[in-house]
C-alpha cells in the first residue's frame, strides 16, 4: 500500500514538473508582453519531434537535450518575429489570435510531416530501472524527470535575478515603458523570454513523450492548456507562481485520478478547466500574482 | 424595415429556387454555409463588437446540439439509447422548433455560468476559459454515457432540418445582431471595444455589456448545434471542436472586426473555399494542408490588414440600402 502512495505522489511531482516547466514560459511571456501565447504547447511537441529525430541519428541524450533545448528557443524567438511583432501595438485580441494561428500552422504542418497517427517514443532501457526510496521503488524516468526540472528552474532563476538580461526582463515586466526610456533594448528582452520559456517548454515535451510512451503532433495542445491553468492558479506573470501552480495542478489531477473511485477518472480534464473558472471567481490574481490596474 | 422585408423576401426567393434546383449535396453545402453565417454573425456580438475573445461556440453548439437531439429524439428508441433518462423524457419526442429553442436556452445559461466569474476580469482570460469549456463539456459529454451513449455520439436524429429552417434562423440572428450593432446597445459595445477604461468612465457597466454579447452568442450557437445535428443526423462529443472554434475566428477577423456584411461574406467565400480544397488535400494526401492555408491567410491579415475586408463598418452600398431615410 505505500508503494501505491509513493507511486502517485512521485507520478503528481513528475506531471507536476512538466506543467510548471511550460508554465514558466507563459508566466514569462504573460509578464512582459501581456500575451497569452496559445503556441506555446505546440513547442512541447516540436521539442518531442526533434527528440524522435535526433534519437534516430543517433545522438547521445546529453547533446539530444542541449539540442532540444536549442530548438525550442529558435522555434520561440520565430513565433515571436513572425506572429507577434508585427502587431505590437495592435489590440491586444490580436495577439491572442494570432499565436493561436500559429499553433494550428505548427500543429497541421506537424501532421503533414509526421502524419497524425501517434508514434512511440521510448527512453533508453536504463530509464526503467527501479531506484529505492525509503520503503518504496520509483522508477529513474521520475526521478530524472525532477532532477532535470529543478536544475533548468535553477538555472532560469540565476539568469533572471544574476543576469542583466534578467535584469532587463524584470524591468520590462515591471513597466515597459519605462524600461524602454531607461535605454533597455525591449525588442531583445522579448525576444529572449519567448526563447527562454520555449526552451523550457520544448524540454518538457521530451520529457512528456519519454514518460507517456506515445506523442502525435497534437499531444502538445491541451497539456498546454493545462499549463496555463497552472500559471493563473499561481498568479500569471510571477514565474514562482508558475511553479508552484504547476506542482499543485499536477498533484490534484494525479489525486484526483488516484484517490476517488474509477469511475470519475474520465473527468479529470474537466476538473482541470472547473478550476480555472473557480480560480477566477474567487482568486483572479491567483496565489502570488499580484493585481495589475489599468492607468489611463 | 421596409427594405428589410424586400431583403428577406429576396433571400427567400433564393432559397425557394436552391430548393427546387439543388441536389441533395448542395442543399446541405448551403445548408451548412447558412448555418456558419449564423455562427460568425452571432460570434461577432463578442469578438466582432465587444472587442473580446471567445472560443466558446462549439461548446455551447455541443451543449445545445445534444439536448435538442434528446429531445427530438424518437421515444421507442430513448430506452435502449439512453437509458438513464428520466421517465418523464424518455416518454417525450418533441417537434424541431421548441426543442432549438430549449437548447439554445441552455447553452445561455451555460454562458451565463461561466461568463459571469471570467467577464468580470479582462477579455485576456475568456479565451483560455472557453477553450476550456470546450473540453470541459465534450468530458462530460463522453461520461455522461445514460444520457449521450459517450463516444460513440447520438445517431440516427431524425433529419428535420432543411434550407428554409436554417435560412429562418440565419436570418433571425443577422436582424438581431444589426439591431443590437444599430442601436445604443452596439455603440457601448463598440465603446468598450475602442477604450474599455474609458467607456467604464462614462458609467458603462463592462460585466452586463459582456454578458448581454457572450449570452446572445451562446444562444445563437445553441441553436445552430442543434439545427446541424438534425442536418447531418448525428452528433458525437467531438462534431463541433476547437478547429471550429478557430475558422469561425478566422473568418470574422478576415471579414472586419464588427463588420457583419465583412462577416457573412468572408463565411461564405471561407466555406467555399474550404469545401473546394477537400479534394486537393485527399488527392495530395496533406491532410492539414487547407488548415495552414486558412492559418497562413489569418496571419498574413492580421499584419497587411488589420482591420479585415470591412473594418468595423458596413459597406456604404449596404447601410445605405437598410439606413431608413427621413420622409
Amino acid at each position: 500500500m505505500t508503494q501505491y502512495y509513493v507511486q502517485q505522489l512521485v507520478n503528481g511531482l513528475t506531471l507536476g514538473s512538466l506543467y510548471a516547466l511550460v508554465a514558466i514560459g507563459f508566466s514569462m511571456i504573460y509578464g512582459i508582453v501581456r500575451l497569452i501565447n496559445f503556441a506555446h504547447g505546440d513547442i512541447a511537441m516540436v521539442g518531442a519531434f526533434s527528440t524522435l529525430g535526433l534519437v534516430a541519428v543517433g545522438a547521445p541524450w546529453p547533446v539530444t537535450i542541449l539540442v532540444v533545448l536549442a530548438v525550442g528557443a529558435l522555434a520561440g524567438v520565430t513565433i515571436e518575429a513572425v506572429a507577434f511583432r508585427p502587431m505590437r501595438n495592435a489590440p491586444q485580441v490580436t495577439g491572442f489570435i494570432a499565436t493561436l494561428a500559429v499553433s494550428v500552422v505548427i500543429q497541421n504542418v506537424g501532421i503533414m510531416v509526421f502524419s497524425g497517427q501517434p508514434r512511440n517514443f521510448l527512453f533508453p532501457d536504463v530509464m526503467r530501472t527501479r531506484v529505492p526510496l525509503g520503503p518504496a521503488t520509483v522508477s529513474l524516468t521520475d526521478l530524472v524527470i525532477v532532477g532535470v526540472t529543478v536544475v533548468l528552474m535553477s538555472l532560469l532563476v540565476v539568469i533572471v535575478h544574476r543576469t542583466r538580461l534578467g535584469m532587463a526582463m524584470r524591468a520590462t515586466a515591471e513597466n515597459l515603458q519605462v524600461a524602454r526610456l531607461m535605454g533597455i533594448d525591449i525588442n531583445r528582452t522579448i525576444m529572449a523570454a519567448f526563447g527562454l520559456g520555449s526552451a523550457l517548454a520544448a524540454v518538457a515535451g521530451l520529457m512528456w513523450g519519454g514518460r507517456f510512451g506515445q506523442i502525435d503532433p497534437l499531444f502538445g495542445f491541451v497539456p498546454g492548456l493545462k499549463a496555463f491553468v497552472a500559471s493563473v492558479i499561481g498568479g500569471v506573470g510571477s514565474i514562482g507562481g508558475a511553479v508552484l501552480g504547476g506542482y499543485l495542478l499536477g498533484m490534484a489531477e494525479v489525486l484526483f485520478v488516484g484517490l476517488l473511485p474509477p469511475e470519475y477518472a474520465g473527468y479529470r480534464d474537466a476538473l482541470v478547466f472547473t478550476t480555472l473558472i473557480l480560480i477566477l471567481l474567487v482568486l483572479p490574481n491567483g496565489l502570488l500574482g499580484r493585481g495589475v490596474e489599468d492607468r489611463a | 424595415m421596409g427594405r428589410g422585408l424586400v431583403a428577406l423576401g429576396l433571400g427567400a426567393a433564393a432559397v425557394a429556387v436552391m430548393q427546387a434546383s439543388f441536389n441533395d449535396y448542395l442543399l446541405t453545402l448551403a445548408s451548412i454555409i447558412l448555418i456558419n453565417v449564423m455562427l460568425t454573425t452571432s460570434l461577432s456580438l463578442t469578438n466582432g463588437l465587444t472587442g473580446l475573445f471567445s472560443l466558446g461556440h462549439p461548446a455551447f453548439m455541443t451543449i445545445g446540439g445534444y439536448v435538442a437531439a434528446i429531445l427530438t429524439y424518437p421515444a421507442r428508441r430513448k430506452g435502449f439509447m439512453m437509458p438513464e433518462l428520466p421517465e418523464a423524457l424518455a416518454v417525450q419526442q418533441w417537434d424541431l422548433l421548441p426543442s432549438l429553442l430549449v437548447g439554445g436556452t441552455a447553452a445561455a445559461l451555460i454562458a451565463v455560468l461561466v461568463g459571469f466569474p471570467v467577464l468580470r476580469l479582462r477579455g485576456h482570460y475568456l479565451a483560455v476559459a472557453t477553450l476550456g469549456l470546450i473540453i470541459i463539456v465534450k468530458v462530460l459529454v463522453n461520461n455522461m454515457d445514460g444520457y449521450t451513449r459517450g463516444g460513440l455520439g447520438l445517431n440516427g436524429l431524425p433529419q428535420l432540418t432543411n434550407l428554409w429552417w436554417v435560412f429562418g434562423w440565419t436570418a433571425l440572428s443577422i436582424i438581431v445582431c444589426w439591431r443590437i450593432k444599430h442601436s445604443s446597445l452596439g455603440r457601448t459595445m463598440m465603446a468598450l471595444r475602442e477604450n474599455y477604461m474609458a467607456a467604464q468612465c462614462m458609467g458603462v457597466s463592462a460585466l452586463g455589456i459582456s454578458l448581454i454579447a457572450f449570452v446572445t452568442g451562446a444562444f445563437f450557437a445553441g441553436v445552430a448545434g442543434g439545427l446541424m445535428a438534425h442536418l447531418i443526423t448525428v452528433i458525437t462529443p467531438g462534431t463541433y471542436s476547437v478547429v471550429l472554434a478557430f475558422n469561425l475566428v478566422v473568418m470574422i477577423v478576415v471579414g472586419g472586426n464588427g463588420s457583419l456584411t465583412g462577416a457573412i461574406v468572408a463565411t461564405v467565400i471561407l466555406s467555399i473555399a474550404s469545401e473546394a480544397l477537400r479534394p486537393v488535400e485527399e488527392a495530395l494526401e496533406l491532410y492539414g494542408l487547407s488548415q495552414v492555408i486558412l492559418a497562413l491567410c489569418l496571419i498574413l491579415m492580421l499584419i497587411y490588414r488589420p482591420g479585415g475586408l470591412f473594418g468595423s463598418a458596413e459597406p456604404a452600398l449596404v447601410r445605405r440600402w437598410f439606413t431608413r431615410r427621413s420622409p
